[in-house]
């Protein structure tokens, strides 16, 4: 599968591997390898169906197919598709979980009201 | 979704031997009702956020189910982690069995007195033996006191070709039971091992009689037995 095509979408190829903190104000998508911490306040992260990621996710919007491994932070909604691997909580006002998807760890769902207590 | 009549019959059988494919049968929901967890549905209306575990496959229903009623679900699916081929060592006789301590390492990390609610399911049927009551040791230390745990077990007529079942909450006292099978590829499981070792699903380790039950839950203040029409005992025990 190849990624959506945009003009405010960042891609990281397969081949690609990056250690350290990833941050940004444009959509990205993931297909290698990302080791670290990634935080996209306003955007949408993808990790694609050969993505391979072990980090801690801020986003607005966080779709996975590939593996992640560390705990995600959305503040809109987070999709785990079929082949996705996730093991980590998960901490996000809406989810959707395909049939298939693995998932270890917590979801916890925050409302607009809990959010903005900051609970 | 096919009634709870015509489902009777099917469930928690061995195989029948028809032609079926794998997906035909990883497809099929069977519906059941289940008096263990209509006893639980009372607390899900609970105000305060229950924390509960669900020891199954992945279920996007139950984590809907509970995420709707504000409660906090923590998925964590044992039986595939326990298919890890790292896990495997010899005892002290020479016999293969499962290392518990490296299981317990890597699987149900969790605070003491953490979980209001522990979704157990079939898994002490399916668990290799040797990590059968060490895991049910750290339930017991991971639920609160008064927490309460859900097992389903098999009685001595189920067959060791008994399919293996992912559970759905779909009411408050019904389940949508979906065979489990396993792709008969190698897979990665979650620990990053390949896992090999398994190519058609779990296989029914044992079958506990009553007594057997009671000793795996010494520990736990009570032990209440529900006895299905379909020959499954369900358990609920309260730490």
């Amino acid at each position: 599968m190849s990624a959506p095509l945009s003009a405010d979408l960042a891609q990281i190829g397969k081949s690609v591997v990056i250690k350290g903190e990833l941050s940004g104000s444009e959509d990205l998508y993931i297909d290698g390898q990302v080791e670290g911490s990634i935080a996209l306040k306003n955007h949408s992260l993808t990790v694609g169906p050969n993505g391979q990621v072990k980090a801690s996710v801020e986003s607005k919007a966080i779709v996975v197919q590939g593996r992640l491994e560390g705990n995600l932070l959305a503040s809109d909604r987070v999709e785990l598709r079929k082949s996705a691997v996730v093991t980590g909580d998960i901490t996000t006002q809406r989810i959707a979980i395909e049939e298939g998807a693995y998932l270890k760890g917590k979801v916890d769902i925050q409302g607009k009201a809990e959010k903005a207590a900051g609970k | 979704m096919a009634s709870v009549t015509q489902n009777f019959m099917k469930l928690f059988r061995g195989s029948s031997g028809s032609p079926e494919s794998a997906e035909n049968q990883a497809a099929q929901k069977l519906t059941r009702r289940s008096s263990g967890l209509g006893e639980l549905s009372r607390l899900w209306d609970s105000e305060t956020p229950l924390c509960v575990l669900d020891l199954g496959s992945t279920s996007p229903a139950n984590i809907r189910f509970f995420t709707e009623r504000t409660h906090r679900i923590y998925s964590e699916d044992l039986l595939v982690a326990s298919t890890d081929p790292a896990l495997v060592t010899k005892d002290e006789e020479g016999q293969v069995i499962l290392d518990s301590r490296k299981f317990l390492a890597d699987n149900l990390v969790y605070p003491a007195a953490h979980f209001d609610v522990v979704l157990c399911w079939n898994l002490p049927d399916y668990l290799e033996e040797s990590l059968v009551r060490p895991v049910m040791g750290r339930l017991w230390s991971v639920l609160k006191p008064g927490g309460m745990l859900l097992a389903f077990f098999h009685t001595k007529d189920a067959g060791p070709d008994s399919p293996c079942y992912r559970f759905h909450i779909i009411g408050k006292d019904t389940l949508e039971m979906q065979r489990i099978i396993l792709k008969r590829e190698a897979r990665r499981g979650p620990t990053g091992a390949v896992h090999t070792a398994i190519t058609d699903g779990f296989r029914l380790q044992r079958v506990f009689n009553n007594r057997h039950i009671e000793t795996l839950f010494r520990d736990f203040a009570s032990i209440k037995f529900f006895l299905a029409r379909d020959n499954v005992r369900e358990v609920l025990v309260v730490r």
